[in-house]
C-alpha cells in the first residue's frame, strides 16, 4: 500500500459541502466528555506543590508531615522517578530529551521557574490534598535568576544548566552557557547581495511569551492496577505520544498503558506532552486508588508552556524597483526551563515567503527560568514574521510601491530554492496575494486615525504517522476508528467526508470515532496542520483497501471474476454487463452475507504520510487607534488562504478565523508579565487578556484552493497559517494609521502612546 | 551516483561539508554512510533529520528509494502545534 | 469536616446533595450533583464557561458557594433541550459551525439564551457585548455571532 495517493480532480458529491458534524449534539447538550469530566469509583485527587522561586537549588525534601495528615494516600518527590541519562529517544517520532522530560515533570537538582513541579500528592478530597500541600517542607537555596533572552545569551549570565555547551558550535565552546543551541541557514553572498542594494533597513523586535489559552485546563484521571497496567484518561492531542512519554518516564511497557483520549477543550500545540499525567499514574501506584489531577487556571499559566518571546533582528535590502537583492535575520529564541523553542522551524520560514538570492538566518535557543515552552500554532513562525513581514512593509512604504505588488515581484513560486535546502512544489503564494489585492477589503476607503496593514504568512505543514480502520457492520453501515484526535470537530466530519465520497454512500452510512492506544496503530499528535491531510489519506486509502475487499467478497459470492466487479454508485456492479452480468450487491447486502461467506469486512491503512504541502495565507486589517487612550480597534479584518482543498468549508473558515482571532491577541495585549523576582504576576484570564467578542468584529475569509498534487483530494491542511500573519498586518496598518512603527509587542494602548509622543522607537 | 546536500544547519555537525555524491538505494542507507563519515552528525540523523528527495520531503521513511540521479537535501525536521 | 446539607432546583428537578463550606456551586453541580456540562476554565469568574440562570440570572457559578443555593432553582446546559428537540440556539449553533473544541459552548449558550429572553432583537453589537463574559479561543467568535442573530430570528418568527 503507498504511503502517498496523488492528486485526481474529480466531481465531487459530498466533499466541499457543510454537513452537520457528528459529534456536535452532545457538545451543545453538555453531553460531551472533556478531561474534568470523567470520575472513577473511589478516586482520590491529586495536587501539585509547585516551586515559588525563579531559580533555585532544593537541598531538602521533607514530606511526613503532609503523609500523616488524615486522608492523604500517597506523596511522590524526584525519588519516586528514575533518574533520565541526556538522550534523544523517539516518543514515536518526536525526539525528546527524557533528561530534561524527567525534570520537567518534577523538579530533581533544581527548581527552573516559578511554578516548577517539587512534590505531588493524592488525598480523599480537594481541601484534604490543599491543605497537606501546605504541610510539604522544602529547604531551597535561592539563586540568581535570568528572564530576558538577550541578558541570558551574556557570558556573565546566571546559568541554569552547569553541564549545557553551546551545540552547533565549532569548536566546542570552553564554558557552558544558556545559549544551547546555535544553528544556521542561509545560501548565496550576503555581502555581495547587501551592496548591489539601492535601499536597506535593519530593525530589531522583541516579542513576550504568550499562552496558547486553551479554554480547558489539563486535567487527567489514572487508574493503576496491581498487575502493573495502567489506565489513563486525558484531555490530550496525542495520546500515543503520551502513551510513549508515560511509558519512558515510569519505565512501563508501553502496552502495559491505555490511554483514552477525552473530547479535549483546545491544545493548539500546548497539549503535545505530558505535564500531570506521569505523577497521576504514579500516585495510582503508590496509593492503589485511581487519581484525578486538574490543573488550576493558574497552574496552567505558571507551568505548562507558553511560546517563546523573542528577540530578532531583520536586516533587508532591495533595489529601487523593489526586488530583495539580501536578507539576513538573528532569531534569539527562549526556550524556557530547558532547551528546545521552535527556533529551527522559525528560522526556515522567516523568508520563505520570498525568492531571495542571498539568505542568512542564524538562530539561537536561550534557556531562561521560565517554564518549558511548547508548540503554539505554526510555533515560532509569527514571532519571526512580525520583523521581516514588518521590515517588508517599510522597504515597500520608501521605495512608494503598493504592499501587495512589492510581495508580488518577490513571491516564491514552484521550483523556487529555499536557503533552507530543498525547492518548494506547487505552492499558491501568488494566487493568495492575488485574491486578497482583488478582494473589496484592500480598497474600501478609510477615515481618520484609520489605517490598512498587509502581511503574509507560509507554514510547511506535516504528514507523519496516521492509522485507521474502517469497519463494515452487519446492517451495512460503517465505523471509522480513527486515532486523530479531532481538536476543533472538523476532523471527524472532513474524515467521514472523505470516506463516504470514496465509497459512494450517504455520510450518515459513517460514524466516526476515536479509538484509544489500544485499538489502533500509532497516530501522532493533531499538530502541524496535519489532520485533514494525513488522517484523510489514512481514510482514503482504507476505503480503497475495503473497496478491493468488498470486490473481492462479490465476485466470490456471485461465482464471477474479481474483474467483472466493479465498485459504482455506492454499490458493487457489473464493471461491463455486456461482458459479465450478475446482480449487484449494496453494503448491506454484502454485510449479511459477509459472515457466512469467509467473515467480516474491513478496511486498514496504517501509513507515514508524506508529501504535505505547504500553505501560504495574506491578512488584511483596518485598525482605528485612539490618540488619547492609545487604543487600537480592529475595524475589518480578512483572511486569504490557499488551504489546497477545503473539505468542509465551514470549519476551514473556523481555523482561518480562529487563528486569526489568537493572532490579533498576540499582536494587541497578550504578554507574560514577570516581576524582578522572577514570579508571574497575571497567571489568569482578568489580567492575561485574550481576544473577547466585543474586541472583534465579523472576520472574512477567502478559500484558495490550489490543490497538493500529493493528496488524492488535493488537501494542504490550513490550521496554523492563520495565526502568522496579525500582528505584522496590525503593525503595518498601525503605522498607516498614526504614523509610528510598533517594533515591540503587544501594542498594547501604554506602548502605543508612548510610540505616538516619542520619536519611533528602534 | 545521488547528489547529496545538507541544509547549511547541519554542516557544523558534518565537519562543515555541504555537499557530496553517494551511491545509495534508500534514505536508511544514506543516513548509514553519513553517520559513519561523520559521527558528529550521527545523533541529528537519528531522530533531527528530515530528507528531501527531488523536492519531496520525507520525514521517518528510511527506506524511501533514492535514485542514481536523485538530488536530496537533509534538513531538519518539521513539527507543528 | 461536616458536609452541609442544601435542597435546591436543578433544571426543574428537586435535588439535594452534600458540599463542604467552601465548594462553590460550580463544584457542587459537577462534582456533587453529577451535571458535568458546566465547565470550569479559570475558577476566578474571567472566562464564562461555568455560566448557570439561578432564579432567572446569569452567574459564574465560579463566584458562587454552592451553600448559597439553597431554595434556588438553577439552570444548566442539561435542561437546554427537550428530550431530543433542542433549542433552536443549540440547532443554530451546529448548523453555522459555531462551536469547534466545544469546551466554551454550554456557557456561550446559557449566556446567549439569557440575553435573547430580554432582548429578541439584539445588534450584532448588542450580542458581541453581551457575550463578552464567554471567551472563546477556538472561533474568534465570528461564526458564534451568526449563530446567536440567526436564532434570534428564528425565535421572533421573523
Amino acid at each position: 500500500m503507498s504511503d502517498t495517493l496523488k492528486y485526481e480532480e474529480k466531481k465531487l458529491k459530498i466533499v466541499g459541502t457543510r454537513p452537520l458534524r457528528p459529534d456536535g449534539v452532545d457538545k451543545v447538550t453538555g453531553r460531551a466528555r472533556y478531561g474534568a469530566d470523567y470520575n472513577l469509583a473511589g478516586q482520590l485527587i491529586g495536587k501539585v506543590l509547585r516551586s515559588p522561586y525563579a531559580h533555585a537549588r532544593i537541598k531538602a525534601i521533607d514530606v511526613s508531615a503532609a503523609l500523616a495528615l488524615p486522608g492523604v494516600k500517597a506523596v511522590v518527590t524526584r525519588d519516586d522517578f528514575p533518574e533520565m541519562p541526556n538522550e534523544y529517544a523517539s516518543a514515536g517520532e518526536l525526539t525528546v530529551n527524557y533528561r530534561a522530560v524527567t525534570r520537567n515533570m518534577m523538579a530533581r537538582e533544581k527548581v527552573l521557574y516559578d511554578g516548577h513541579p517539587v512534590a505531588a500528592l493524592a488525598a480523599v478530597s480537594e481541601s484534604v490534598a490543599r491543605a497537606a500541600l501546605a504541610l510539604i517542607k522544602v529547604d531551597y537555596e535561592v539563586l540568581p535568576h535570568v528572564i530576558d533572552v538577550v541578558e541570558a545569551m551574556r557570558p556573565d549570565a546566571p546559568l541554569l544548566h552547569e553541564d549545557q555547551y553551546t551545540e552547533g558550535v565549532k569548536p566546542k565552546p570552553a564554558r557552558p552557557s544558556n545559549i544551547a543551541k546555535r544553528l544556521e541557514y542561509g545560501h548565496g553572498d550576503l555581502a555581495a547581495g547587501f551592496a548591489k542594494a539601492d535601499v536597506i533597513i535593519e530593525r530589531e523586535f522583541n516579542t513576550k511569551p504568550v499562552h496558547q489559552g486553551y479554554i480547558e485546563p489539563q486535567a487527567c484521571l489514572a487508574s493503576y492496577s496491581a498487575d502493573g497496567q495502567a489506565e489513563l484518561w486525558t484531555c490530550t492531542q496525542g495520546h500515543f505520544v503520551f502513551r510513549a512519554q508515560c511509558a519512558k518516564v515510569l519505565q512501563m511497557d508501553v502496552s502495559k498503558i491505555r490511554v483514552t483520549p477525552t473530547e479535549i477543550g483546545g491544545g493548539f500545540g500546548g497539549k503535545n506532552n505530558v505535564y500531570n499525567e506521569p505523577l497521576a499514574i504514579a500516585l495510582s501506584r503508590k496509593s492503589n486508588r485511581p487519581v484525578k489531577m486538574v490543573m488550576t487556571r493558574e497552574e496552567v499559566f505558571r507551568a505548562t508552556g507558553p511560546t517563546p518571546g523573542a528577540n530578532v533582528k531583520v536586516k533587508i535590502g532591495c533595489t529601487l524597483d523593489g526586488r530583495i537583492t539580501a536578507a539576513q535575520a538573528e532569531v534569539n529564541f527562549q526556550a524556557g526551563a530547558f532547551p528546545g523553542s521552535p527556533v529551527n522551524q522559525a528560522s526556515m520560514c522567516a523568508f520563505t515567503r520570498y525568492d531571495i538570492a542571498n539568505v542568512r538566518v542564524v538562530g539561537h535557543d536561550v534557556t531562561v527560568n521560565r517554564p518549558k515552552v511548547a508548540a503554539y500554532r505554526a510555533p515560532g513562525a509569527p514571532i519571526v514574521v512580525f520583523g521581516v513581514e514588518s521590515v517588508i512593509d517599510e522597504l515597500s512604504k520608501k521605495l512608494g510601491i503598493d504592499p501587495i505588488e512589492f510581495r508580488l515581484k518577490n513571491a516564491a513560486k514552484e521550483g523556487t530554492q529555499t536557503y533552507y535546502g530543498p525547492k518548494l512544489g506547487p505552492i499558491g503564494y501568488v494566487q493568495t496575494l492575488e485574491a486578497a489585492r482583488a478582494h473589496p477589503h484592500y480598497s474600501a476607503p478609510l477615515g481618520p486615525n484609520q489605517g490598512r496593514g498587509v502581511a503574509t504568512g507560509f507554514w510547511f505543514n506535516i504528514g507523519n504517522e496516521t492509522t485507521c480502520s474502517l469497519n463494515l457492520q452487519p446492517d451495512g453501515t460503517l465505523t471509522l476508528n480513527l486515532g486523530t484526535i479531532d481538536v476543533a470537530g472538523g476532523s471527524r466530519a472532513s474524515l467521514s467526508m472523505m470516506v463516504a465520497e470514496e465509497l459512494g454512500i450517504e455520510l450518515e452510512r459513517v460514524r466516526p470515532i476515536i479509538g484509544d492506544t489500544s485499538t489502533l496503530g500509532f497516530n501522532f499528535v493533531t499538530a502541524g496542520s496535519r489532520s485533514t491531510f494525513a488522517s484523510g489519506m489514512a481514510g482514503v486509502i482504507a476505503s480503497r483497501d475495503m473497496i478491493e475487499k468488498l470486490r473481492a467478497r462479490v465476485a466470490k459470492i456471485r461465482e464471477v471474476p474479481l474483474a467483472a466487479v466493479a465498485w459504482k454508485n455506492g454499490r458493487a456492479e457489473p464493471a461491463d454487463a455486456r461482458v459479465v452480468k450478475f446482480e449487484p450487491m449494496s453494503l448491506a447486502e454484502i454485510a449479511a452475507m459477509a459472515g457466512r461467506t469467509g467473515g467480516p469486512i474491513a478496511g486498514h491503512a496504517e501509513i507515514n504520510a508524506q508529501g504535505a504541502g505547504p500553505g501560504f495565507g495574506a491578512h488584511i486589517v483596518d485598525v482605528e487607534v485612539d490618540r488619547q487612550t492609545g487604543a487600537v480597534k480592529i475595524l475589518r479584518y480578512t483572511v486569504v488562504q490557499d488551504v489546497g482543498k477545503a473539505i468542509h468549508p465551514a470549519y476551514v473558515e473556523g481555523q482561518m478565523q480562529g487563528g486569526a482571532a489568537q493572532g490579533i491577541g498576540w499582536a494587541l495585549n497578550e504578554e507574560y508579565v514577570y516581576g524582578a523576582d522572577g514570579v508571574l504576576q497575571n497567571p489568569g484570564f482578568l489580567d492575561y487578556r485574550v481576544p473577547v467578542a466585543s474586541d472583534l468584529p465579523m472576520i472574512d475569509t477567502v478559500i484558495v484552493e490550489v490543490p497538493n498534487p500529493n493528496h488524492p483530494y488535493g488537501v494542504r491542511g490550513c490550521g496554523e497559517v492563520p495565526i502568522i500573519s496579525p500582528m505584522a498586518a496590525i503593525a503595518n496598518a498601525i503605522d498607516n494609521a498614526v504614523g509610528v512603527r510598533l517594533y515591540q509587542q503587544p501594542f498594547s494602548p501604554p506602548r502605543v502612546l508612548e510610540a505616538l509622543s516619542g520619536p519611533a522607537k528602534r | 551516483m545521488a547528489r547529496i546536500a545538507l541544509s547549511s544547519s547541519l554542516a557544523p555537525y558534518a565537519d562543515g561539508v555541504r555537499e557530496l555524491e553517494l551511491e545509495v538505494a534508500n534514505v536508511r542507507q544514506l543516513f548509514e554512510v553519513l553517520g559513519e563519515r561523520y559521527p558528529g552528525l550521527q545523533a541529528q540523523l537519528e531522530g533531527e533529520v528530515a530528507v528531501a528527495i527531488d523536492n519531496e520531503i520525507y520525514q521517518d521513511a528510511l527506506l524511501q528509494p533514492i535514485r542514481s540521479d536523485s538530488e536530496v537535501v537533509l534538513i531538519s525536521k518539521i513539527a507543528g502545534g | 469536616m461536616s458536609r452541609n446539607h442544601v435542597n435546591a432546583t436543578v433544571n426543574g428537578d428537586s435535588v439535594e446533595f452534600l458540599c463542604e463550606t467552601g465548594q462553590t456551586l460550580l463544584e457542587a453541580l459537577r462534582d456533587e450533583v453529577g451535571l458535568t456540562g458546566t465547565k470550569e476554565g479559570c475558577g476566578t469568574g474571567d472566562c464564562g464557561a461555568c455560566s448557570v440562570m439561578v432564579d432567572g440570572r446569569l452567574v459564574c457559578s465560579c463566584l458562587m458557594l454552592a451553600v448559597e443555593a439553597e431554595g434556588k432553582s438553577i439552570e444548566t446546559i442539561e435542561g437546554m433541550a427537550k428530550g431530543e428537540a433542542l433549542h433552536p440556539l443549540q440547532r443554530k449553533f451546529l448548523e453555522h459551525a459555531a462551536l469547534q473544541c466545544g469546551i466554551c459552548t454550554p456557557g456561550i449558550l446559557i449566556a446567549a439564551r439569557s440575553l435573547l429572553e430580554r432582548n429578541p432583537d439584539p445588534s450584532e453589537a448588542e450580542v458581541r457585548y453581551w457575550l463578552a463574559g464567554n471567551l472563546c479561543r477556538c472561533t474568534g467568535y465570528h461564526k458564534i455571532v451568526d449563530a446567536v442573530l440567526d436564532a434570534a430570528r428564528e425565535l421572533r418568527g421573523a
